[in-house]
Parts: structure tokens; sequence; C-alpha cells
């Protein structure tokens, strides 16, 4: 008797450390969370704060005269007179008349101020509209990537160093008088890769990006999902499955570069495939992501209760019949969320496209499977590695849409859970 | 069973879109090669894509042997038409492309890259030579036979000729090719001067002739050459280590020490006089040209006077431009595509 007070009263005692010991528990668990929070916070502000100009554009408004002496150019028609005039000498010259205070000496400087490409834009004008030949007119034309970046970060030394300080008094004074503006960088999404930061833009690599994706789902979605229903519906328990299913496991861990390797020296070298194509890209990733679908596949149709399979074959279902009329469909909700966590970390990759040669400067935005074309991630890491200022907010602003892409992704992953899943 | 089917299309599909990709005509040429070479290359593909019918070129930036490797595999659609590099081919890749069927290519020099040791205009001029630069930075140098640990303090401990001025020197961080290259050719080429090095195992070699010294002599300062230049003019003692193009930007402002004797000039890095100075090619597969449209015309456009003359825009974007005659040799060699020996590369 008095044994078992003692051990009520030991229990009583040691009550207030337990209940410490618990809460000591919960604060490491809110502890963790809190730190994975501040990483992540801190990384978006940063990735925000850098790249939020990178959807500004600067552009400039000039009064063009389309001088035919000064071009060398009297019929924009004629494609011949058009290779060799001269489409440059008109924007310095309407970049001369804008600043009154400019000399004949001044010309290189005022070329430096306009993006090396709007003569190209000058000459496209002038082949739609022959007529404008001879006439002036107000034109709007994107600012030299200097220019841009000394606009959207005045005041920061760091960004002024590319101009002369003649330069950075025109470009005040021009902007003070309301010619230099900045405004939404359409540019950024409508165009493919440039050198030219104040040109480059996306497109071409979320394009890139949608049509590996569709060849990975295309591909990788039926093969796991036929691999998971055979392992766990059909296939007997031996070692030969034993086998197999350590080793997709094992293949789940596979260091990504290795699956490029693998693309490289069969779809490539063995297929005689063309480098730097969706298809290609595709393959790799089907490769990569498949494990990863299987595994969760089958998790899925593991959690359909046994009941369901018995009851239908209690009234006389086939195999077959269960597995497609019963567990396919209960299922289904998991396997869709395995495989679009597994397409966005495909999303994600660039190890594996480097060796097949997607890792490379395309200013076409791809039409098809077989064009050539990069994905975002990339475009992200050839941005970041490029000399020039203005790409640094480029880079931050590709990895912006990006994450929009993978947050929709997991959001659709997460509505499709909640809109096909049964609870028991 | 309409599951069924629907599964059953798909991947056949998805088979039929794998299988049915034999080498397929491209019009788009293929480029790999140099990282070097790869700034100036993207500017010619891109205006070559905007001034003509033909489709911008895309070029992967693979380094000079990754890109010979590629190039050297074959004839096909399925490999690359052009390879950039930032030195010669060997005599054994021009081999390995032989071997596998590349017979015809042909070589273009398009330029060259000098590394200059520069300061303020204010501070004195400096001769120096390979031997006295290693001696200076080097992180060993040898001392009575023994190589030890870099006791040279002022550029005097070096040579009683030059200033007595502690060394400070400062340069681009080991990622940058711009090192690579100075480790290579100025480092190391000091170090060959020097009889001690003759003894030393091929491992040795490298490891003590390209390792750059750390005690705070040699300032890594990042991959932003504009902070050096800006250093520079604020410090006159200082001294910096950057490519050709921002001493050309900033010549008003900044002199350069001559190496050997010879001044890194326009014309001097051009003609391979001055020490620290690489080439830059590109080499075409003539087997391609006809099979893939543009290709002549994407190296007539490199080497034209618009990119490459003396107000070509590869000069603004820091290209040393090669001599008016080695340009007319270029635009020849578009017209004529001479074959590539192996004898031209021993």
């Amino acid at each position: 008797m008095t044994d078992h007070t003692s051990q009520a009263e030991l229990v009583r005692r040691s009550l207030k450390r337990r209940y410490r010991k618990e809460r000591r528990f919960r604060a490491y668990g809110i502890m963790a969370i809190a730190i994975a929070l501040t990483a992540l916070i801190t990384l978006f502000t940063d990735i925000v704060g850098k790249g939020y100009t990178g959807f500004l554009k600067t552009t400039v408004t000039l009064e063009v005269t389309m001088d035919p002496d000064l071009m060398y150019l009297d019929d924009p028609t004629d494609s011949k007179q058009v290779r060799m005039a001269d489409f440059v000498s008109p924007l310095v010259a309407a970049v001369d008349d804008a600043l009154p205070g400019a000399t004949a000496d001044d010309q290189d400087a005022l070329r430096r101020l306009i993006n090396p490409y709007a003569s190209t834009e000058l000459r496209d004008a002038l082949i739609e509209n022959p007529e404008w030949m001879g006439t002036t007119r107000t034109m709007s034309f994107l600012v030299h990537s200097n220019v841009d970046v000394y606009v959207k970060h005045k005041g920061d030394a760091a960004y002024s160093i590319k101009l002369t300080e003649q330069q950075q008094s025109w470009v005040d004074e021009l902007r003070e008088r309301g010619l230099i503006e900045t405004g939404f960088n359409d540019v950024f999404f409508t165009n493919g890769d440039s050198r030219d930061p104040a040109k480059a833009g996306v497109l071409g690599a979320i394009v890139g990006s949608l049509l590996t994706m569709i060849i990975t789902l295309v591909l990788a979605f039926p093969i796991g999902v036929a691999a998971a229903i055979y392992l766990e519906e059909f296939a007997p328990r031996n070692r030969l499955t034993d086998f197999i299913e350590v080793n997709i496991n094992n293949l789940a861990a596979v260091p990504s570069i290795i699956f490029g390797l693998l693309g490289l020296a069969i779809f490539i070298n063995l297929f005689g495939m063309p480098r730097s194509v969706p298809v290609v890209g595709g393959l790799v990733l089907t490769l990569m992501t498949l494990p990863t679908i299987i595994i969760s596949s089958r998790a899925a149709i593991k959690s359909v209760p046994p009941s369901v399979r018995e009851a239908a074959e209690g009234i006389g279902a086939s195999k077959m019949q269960v597995v497609l009329h019963h567990v396919l469909p209960l299922a289904l909700p998991g396997m869709l969320t395995g495989s679009i966590i597994g397409m966005a970390q495909a999303l994600g990759e660039t190890a594996p496209l480097l060796l097949i040669g997607m890792v490379a400067f395309i200013v076409e935005v791809p039409e098809g499977f077989f064009d050539a074309a990069t994905v975002l991630p990339v475009q992200v890491f050839l941005w970041a590695g490029s000399p020039e200022l203005a790409f640094i907010e480029r880079a931050s602003a590709a990895i912006m849409v990006l994450l929009a892409f993978l947050m929709t992704m997991n959001a659709m992953a997460i509505w499709l859970r909640k809109r096909l899943e049964r609870r028991w | 069973m309409k599951l069924n089917k629907a599964f059953a299309t798909v991947a056949l599909a998805g088979a039929v879109a794998a299988m049915s990709a034999p080498a397929m005509a491209r019009d788009t040429i293929s480029i790999v090669g140099s990282s070097t070479v790869y700034p100036f290359a993207t500017v010619v593909a891109e205006r070559f894509g905007s001034n003509t019918e033909f489709s911008t070129p895309k070029m992967e930036s693979t380094g000079s042997g990754g890109g010979m490797k590629i190039f050297c595999q074959g004839i096909g659609t399925q490999n690359p038409d052009i390879t950039n590099a930032s030195r010669r081919m060997k005599a054994s890749e021009f081999e390995l492309c032989q071997s596998n069927g590349v017979k015809d290519i042909v070589e273009f020099r398009i330029g060259s890259d000098g590394i200059v040791i520069a300061s303020s205009k204010e501070a004195e001029h400096m001769d120096l030579t390979l031997e006295q630069l290693f001696l200076a930075l080097g992180e060993k140098v040898p001392q009575n036979g023994k190589w030890v640990a870099n006791p040279n303090k002022t550029w005097s401990d070096v040579d009683s000729s030059l200033p007595n001025k502690p060394i400070r020197v400062m340069g681009p961080p080991p990622t940058s090719g711009t090192r690579d290259s100075f480790n290579e050719l100025a480092l190391e080429g000091g170090c060959d001067e020097l009889p001690e090095a003759a003894s030393l195992s091929k491992d040795e070699h490298k490891a003590i002739c390209q390792s750059i010294r750390e005690d705070g002599a040699f300032i890594e300062a990042g991959e932003n050459d504009n902070l050096i230049v800006q250093k520079l003019i604020g410090d006159k003692d200082m001294y910096g280590v950057f490519g050709y193009s921002f001493l050309e930007e900033n010549g008003d402002r900044l002199q350069a020490a001559s190496l050997n004797g010879v001044e890194p000039t326009q014309e001097n890095i051009a003609e391979d006089k001055y020490p620290v100075a690489r080439s830059l090619f590109f080499y075409v597969k003539k087997a391609h040209v006809g099979v893939v449209p543009g290709i002549v015309e994407y190296a007539s456009e490199f080497v034209s006077p618009r990119a490459m003359g003396s107000n070509g825009y590869l000069k603004d974007v820091g290209l040393i431009i090669p001599t008016r005659a080695a340009l007319m040799e270029l635009q020849d060699k578009v017209e004529n595509m001479p074959n590539l020996t192996l004898e031209e590369l021993k």
C-alpha cells in the first residue's frame, strides 16, 4: 500500500518537470519553424528588393527626322538599300536636337545614351511604313542599359560609373523635361534572351520550360502510374520485385547531373537527337521525375482501404475492374499531388540540362519541341553570370517569374487534392 | 476501360514523339566553346540574327576544351557547326576531329585579349620583366636553392631598379578567366625564366608557378573591374590587374607597366608582342556549310568592318581587334575557306 502511494507521489512530483520538458520540446519546434521562416523572408525580400526594378523599362521620346541623305536610303522597300543604310545617324541627330548643349564632338557620347538596337527598331518601322521617309516623327525608343540603371537607381554611385558626368547631366535634363520615362517593362515578357539587358526577356525561357514540362508530363505520368499500379496490384512479392523496388528508391536519390550524362550518352550520342531541344530535356527530366511519381503513386494506392477492393471483388468485379473503377479514382488525388511536386522539382532543374546543351544563349522564342530552347532556371543562371549591372535585376525578376510558376503548380496540387479527395 | 485506352494513347504518343527524332535538318547555327569568346560571339550572333533573314545562332558556353570535344564528335546536324576557343586547337584535338570524320576545319583568329598591370598616371612608370613579376607576386620564390614563402615586401626588394614602394596589387578572384590567363601567362611565364623551375616535377611546377601569394600583397577585388580602376585613381601606390579594354577606357587616368620591355598597346597585343596576351579563335566545320544555312554569312559578319573595324561594335564590348592587314586576311579566309592542317598546329 505504502509502495503504491509513493509511486503516485513520485508521478505527481515529476509532473512539473515533465510539463516543462514538453514545453521545451514545443519551443524547439516553434524555433525550427521561425528559423525556416526568417530564411525564407530574407530570401524573398532580397530577391524582390533587387528585382522589382527588372519589371521596369526606361524609354526616351525623340523627334526623329528620316533624312534620306543622312541615312543613304531613298526607298525602304529595297532590301539591298536597307542593308547598307545608316539607321544610327538619325537617332544620334535626334538626341542632339533634344539637347541644345551638345556639340559636334559629343556624337559618340550621345550615341551611347540610346539602345544599340534602337536602330533596328527604326529600320523595321520604316520597312513597314515606307511613306515615313523624309518626315519627322515622334518615336519612343529604349535607352542604353547604362542609362536604364542610372535612372532607376538615382543616387547610387555604383550604377552611375558607366556614364560620364556630362552624360549624367544630359540624362537628368531629358528626364526633367519628361522625355525619359520609366514604365512597365513589357519587353521583358515579349522577348527572348539578348546580350543587351534592356532588350532581354523571359518569354523564350517560359515557352522552353512549358514545352519541356509537357514532354515530361506526357511521358512520366502514364509510365509512373502504370508502373505503380502493376507493382502494387499485380506483381507477385518475390526477390525480383523487391530488387526493383529497392532500385526505384535508389534512383530517386541519384544526383540529377547523372541523368544529364545518361541523356547525353543515350538520346544524343546513340539516338542522334539534336542538342538543346525541349524533347531531349523533357526525356531527361522524365527519367529524373519517374521515381518520385512511382513512389508517391504507390503510396496513394496503398492508402486505398482494402475494404473497397474486397467489396468490389465480392460483387464479382474482375481484378482489372477493381483497379480501374475503384482503386484508381480513389488514389488519383495522391498520384496527381505526387506528380505535380515531381514536375515542380523538374521545373527548377538546371544541372541535367547543362550536358544536353540547354544551357545556351538562345534569342529566338522556340516554336516547337525540336527548336533550340532554354528554361527559366537556366536563364537566371546565365543572367546572374553576365557582367552588365542591369542583368542583376533582370536575374532577380526572372527568379520571381520562376517562383510564381512554382507557386501556381503547388497551389494546383493542393486544389486538386481538395477537390478529388474522399475521406473515410 | 476508357481510362485504360486514354493511357495507352498517351503512352503511344509519347513513344512516337521520342522515337521520331532522326538527325533532322536544322536551320539554326549551333555554336559551342570558350566562355571568354562567348560575350563577343553572342553579340555577333544577335546582330546577325536581327540584320539577316537567318535565325539567330544558338550558343553554349562550354569552355574551350569542352567545346573542342563536342565539336569533334562528328559530322551531322546533331553536332555543332562552330566552336569558339581562347587558345589554338591542340594537335591532339585535331586528330580527334579527324578520327571522327570531321576532316575539313577552317580556323579564324578573331583578335586578342591582353592583361595589363596598371597604376595611376601620377605613379612612377614601371618596366617589369615577367621574372620580376613572379618574384613579386608568386606564393613561393627560390632562395639559396630552396622554395620559400615570398619574403619580398617592396618592389625594390625584388630588384633595386624598381621603386621603393610596398607591393600591393589588386586583381580578379580565382573564378575569373582573367585570373586564369594571368596565372598561366604572366606568373608561369615568369617562373619558367628562373633556373630553379626547371628541376620541378610537373605537378610541383603547376602548384608553385601558378600560385599567387596570399599574405595581403595581392588583393582580390571581386569581378568588378570598375572598382579596381576607382581604387587605382585614389591610391597611387596601388597596382591593378585587369583586361586591356579597361585601360583603354580609362586611358586618361591610368598607365600600364611595360612587360619584358613591351608596352601594352593595341598593336603590340594584336601582333602578339606583348607577353600577357592570348589570341581568340573560332573554328568552322566545313562539312556543315550548305547543310545548315548561314554559316558563311555568320563568319563574314564576324570579320566585317562593322564588327571588327576600328569603330566596330566588338571593339565597344572590349575585343582587341586585329590589325587591318589581319582583318583583310580574315575576309579572304571567309571567301576561300582554306582547310586547317596538322602541320600548322604543331
